[in-house]
């Protein structure tokens, strides 16, 4: 009998629970343990991979093209964070004054994260172009001339900045308002008994209480940005402007696919791991303090 | 100045920050219907005009002639779908052994599923493309509808939500002799629309948009998707801005359709895909 409803038990959880354990088996643990293996050998796709130890990453750390995407990344990583985090929060704590029309609102700084990067990318290269763009006309309306955004090195990747703070504002906004609407009224109440003016309350109360969703945004956002790849490509590809935005998800992108340096681009993509790796740790321990304290 | 006066002054900061806001929001995609809706001609006008004249749909009949636009569409749209109905059983099924059946081991394996969220996409991107490669599936629908069915992070959502399920009522049903098979389809399944909808949406979003993988593993017409497909619109030396809009157009209504008939759950999927990085 025990045998049986063993038995029984046993062929429920394998029809249950295969199909997903064989296909992240195969599609993604395999792929993880080979992706290791590969990065320390060479292989072109030709022939079989020969094991040449750490030399993709002594490689890697030595070439100039790995330092120039890794500060492209940073550039990227550090125009990117603190505007949408200005303007997220910005937003979010109007909405939070328990406005008429929050959901209309919040719906309509949400469309831009829905929508596919490919085809944002599409309509701001459009608006960024130099000639007829949208966003020069508005320059010039106050007497700016505006640059060629996509095709000028300078402002490649503050285009490229500007766009992604327009599409992920809605994204953070979203955390904020929940961070926010999770301070209670109780505090608020207390300080305007004691005569505490807005600002005040904003610095004393706002501030303090909406720090562990402040810096959980920051840690997802930077994790984030580590792999920014799609409006970079659709931006930049082509123009002349492509080396100096190649972060490094296209410098994977470049090396795997386009040269099939198939070891060196494991490599790299395992060292872009660790990079988001260092920040998974920071933001798990963090969390697990702050659910513990509340 | 007295509070009720301070209050209406701060109240018209808000509403025109929020509205200037607004504007900046939409202000993209109205450009790109304008533009879509233009001849060539008077795209190049200065000053810009956001009403054109003369309303044409030249672009959209160019676009489709000129593209197998029924083709891509059909693409995204089956891709996305399977995906995400796949997801939705797969990752319901095991979820429901993660949350249910108890079994030496389990917590082991649950804690490697979420490992493997720690696990950027990229880092996996070689040897996918060798897997696939191998089995002689790049560019096949295979290859990108079938890596996208196994989701770690879909089985962790539904666990989350099955624990949240009495039990009461399977146990009502195993005494009168119910299977595991019957309780999940006729009474666990059925009571979780809630988490079933946010495992759709972000599945269906996460395939529609997805960018990376197809540009990777499909060369040809056939098998690519919308977003890429609008790569393909951009000429090496010139853009026809009016028909990569129609096009950008096409790729954005269907999602933007979906959205605006269940924005809850978009809004709360979102916000939870996209913590899991």
């Amino acid at each position: 009998m025990v045998g049986d409803k063993g038995i029984k038990k046993f062929l429920v959880i394998c029809i249950f629970l295969l199909p997903s354990l064989i296909g992240l088996i195969l599609f993604k643990g395999i792929p993880i343990i080979w992706s290791f293996l590969l990065s320390f050998t060479k292989w072109d796709l030709i022939g079989s991979p020969r094991w040449i130890g750490l030399d993709n990453y002594k490689n890697i750390f030595a070439d100039k093209d790995f330092w120039s995407a890794l500060s492209h990344t940073l550039y990227f990583i550090v125009g990117y964070l603190p505007l949408v985090i200005i303007f997220a929060l910005l937003i979010a704590l109007l909405l939070n004054r328990k406005i008429k029309g929050i959901t209309a609102f919040r719906a309509i700084y949400f469309i831009p994260v829905i929508s596919s990067w490919v085809a944002v990318s599409m309509i701001w290269k459009w608006l960024y172009n130099s000639q007829y763009g949208v966003i020069n006309y508005f320059l010039s309306l106050i007497g700016i001339t505006g640059p060629a955004w996509l095709q000028d090195p300078r402002f490649a990747m503050p285009a490229v900045i500007l766009t992604s703070v327009w599409k992920d504002t809605g994204f953070l906004m979203i955390m904020f308002l929940a961070g926010l609407q999770n301070i209670s009224d109780d505090y608020y109440e207390a300080a305007e008994i004691d005569g505490a003016s807005n600002i005040k309350k904003f610095f004393s109360i706002t501030l303090p209480l909406l720090a562990p969703t402040t810096f959980f945004v920051l840690i997802i956002s930077i994790i984030n940005s580590f792999q920014v790849f799609d409006q970079v490509w659709v931006m930049t590809q082509g123009e002349p402007t492509v080396a100096y935005t190649e972060v490094l998800v296209v410098q994977i992108y470049k090396y795997g696919f386009k040269y099939y340096k198939m070891g060196y681009a494991s490599a790299l993509s395992w060292v872009l791991f660790l990079i988001i790796f260092i920040f998974t740790i920071i933001q798990n321990r963090l969390q697990k303090r702050w659910v513990d304290y509340e | 100045m007295n509070k009720s006066k301070k209050k209406i002054i701060l109240d018209i900061l808000s509403y025109s920050i929020l509205i200037a806001g607004s504007l900046m929001m939409l202000a993209p995609f109205l450009w790109m219907i304008s533009t879509s809706l233009k001849t060539a001609d008077a795209t190049f006008v200065m000053p810009p005009k956001w009403i054109p004249d003369n309303i044409t749909f030249i672009n959209y009949k160019n676009v489709i002639n000129s593209f197998p636009m029924f083709r891509f569409l059909f693409n995204s749209i089956f891709i996305s779908v399977t995906i995400t109905l796949g997801q939705l059983l797969i990752c319901s099924m095991a979820a429901y052994v993660f949350a249910r059946i108890e079994f030496k081991g389990r917590n082991a394996l649950f804690l490697i599923y979420l490992g493997t969220l720690m696990i950027p996409s990229q880092a996996t991107l070689t040897p996918q493309y060798i897997l696939m490669n191998y089995l002689g599936w790049v560019n096949t629908y295979k290859a990108l509808i079938l890596p996208g069915m196994f989701s770690a992070f879909g089985t962790f959502l539904m666990r989350q939500y099955f624990l949240t399920i009495p039990r009461s009522l399977e146990e009502a049903a195993f005494i009168d002799g119910a299977s595991h098979l019957r309780v999940f389809f006729k009474i666990i399944m059925p009571l979780s629309k809630p988490g079933l909808a946010t495992l759709t949406i972000t599945s269906f979003m996460e395939s529609w948009n997805s960018f990376l993988w197809p540009l990777i593993i499909t060369s040809d017409d056939k098998h690519i998707t919308l977003p890429l497909a609008l790569t393909r619109m951009q000429g090496r030396w010139h853009t026809d801005y009016n028909l990569l809009m129609a096009g950008t157009l096409i790729t954005v209504i269907p999602i933007l359709i979906v959205y605006l008939l269940a924005q809850k759950q978009f809004i709360k999927g979102i916000t939870m895909t996209g913590i899991k990085g």
